[in-house]
């Protein structure tokens, strides 16, 4: 499959760049962050609070297989429908800290568009643990399978 | 929608995993690999499938036998954290993607 999606970390520095380019138009493409029952589908995350303005917050939950919740909430600070939104991000109960997000969305044609999310953590430290986040969890789940693999292996 | 074949999807498997732990040191035959395995040999040949559908794994052909070895460049990949950030991300806009094709089309 065609790498969409780009990842920019440079070493050393606090900040994350996300860049992708869609098969949509540009107004499906920013419909898809401002639609809270279109962010749900996509995100798999319940949207509990979302609104579209400066000033305006948000709030959404994602419940694991387990029950466990885990939320993530954050303020609007700009939202310029079809070009730019930039917010505050925080998962909460981690220690991650609070992440200033600006999401810019371009037209490349009459049916692609472009999204760049452009993230500034608090510390190199934070960045670092965020990237890190789905490998430990991908780590994890094949530890705690190991030692059942080995016994079975005997 | 085609199944996406990725190397976390294939480490996601307790299987999976123990078929790789047992060719990283040696090729192996797809019935010496099998014989390892309390489980059915079309279930193993299923797992060999997608370990070589996500080019974890690599058949050579030594006569009529099939031996599978790991591929190091893929195994690789593995130990590349923002690979499975990225992977991350691809997962969640592809499925934005699909979304709003669909969205598009109901319209």
């Amino acid at each position: 499959m065609e790498r969409k999606t780009k990842i920019n970390a440079e070493d050393g520095k606090q900040e994350l760049m996300i860049t992708r380019e869609f098969d949509l138009p540009l107004e499906l493409l920013f419909k898809a962050y401002e639609d809270a029952e279109i962010v749900e589908q996509w995100m798999g995350t319940k949207v509990l609070k979302l609104e579209n303005k400066k000033h305006g917050s948000y709030r959404f939950e994602t419940t694991d297989p387990k029950g466990n919740k885990y939320g993530f909430n954050g303020v609007i600070h700009e939202f310029t429908p079809n070009h730019k939104i930039t917010r505050t991000f925080e998962f909460e109960n981690t220690p991650f800290g609070v992440q200033l997000e600006v999401l810019e969305f371009e037209q490349l044609t009459d049916d692609t568009s472009k999204l760049t999310i452009h993230t500034i953590f608090e510390s190199v430290e934070q960045r670092d643990q965020m990237l890190k986040m789905p490998f430990a969890q991908g780590i994890n789940m094949a530890h705690n399978r190991l030692q059942e693999i080995v016994n079975k292996l005997k | 929608m085609n199944l996406r074949r990725d190397v976390f999807q294939a480490i996601a498997d307790p299987t999976r995993r123990a078929i790789l732990l047992l060719v990283a040191s040696q090729s192996l035959t797809a019935g010496a690999i099998a014989a390892n395995f309390d489980t059915a040999r079309p279930t193993v040949s299923k797992h060999l499938q997608i370990l070589t559908e996500c080019e974890l794994l690599e058949q050579e052909y030594n006569g009529r036998e099939v031996y599978y070895h790991v591929n190091p460049k893929k195994m690789k990949e593995l130990a590349d954290f923002i690979e499975a950030f990225r992977k991350l991300w691809d997962d969640r806009f592809n499925k934005l993607e699909n979304v709003m094709k669909k969205y598009k089309s109901k319209k």
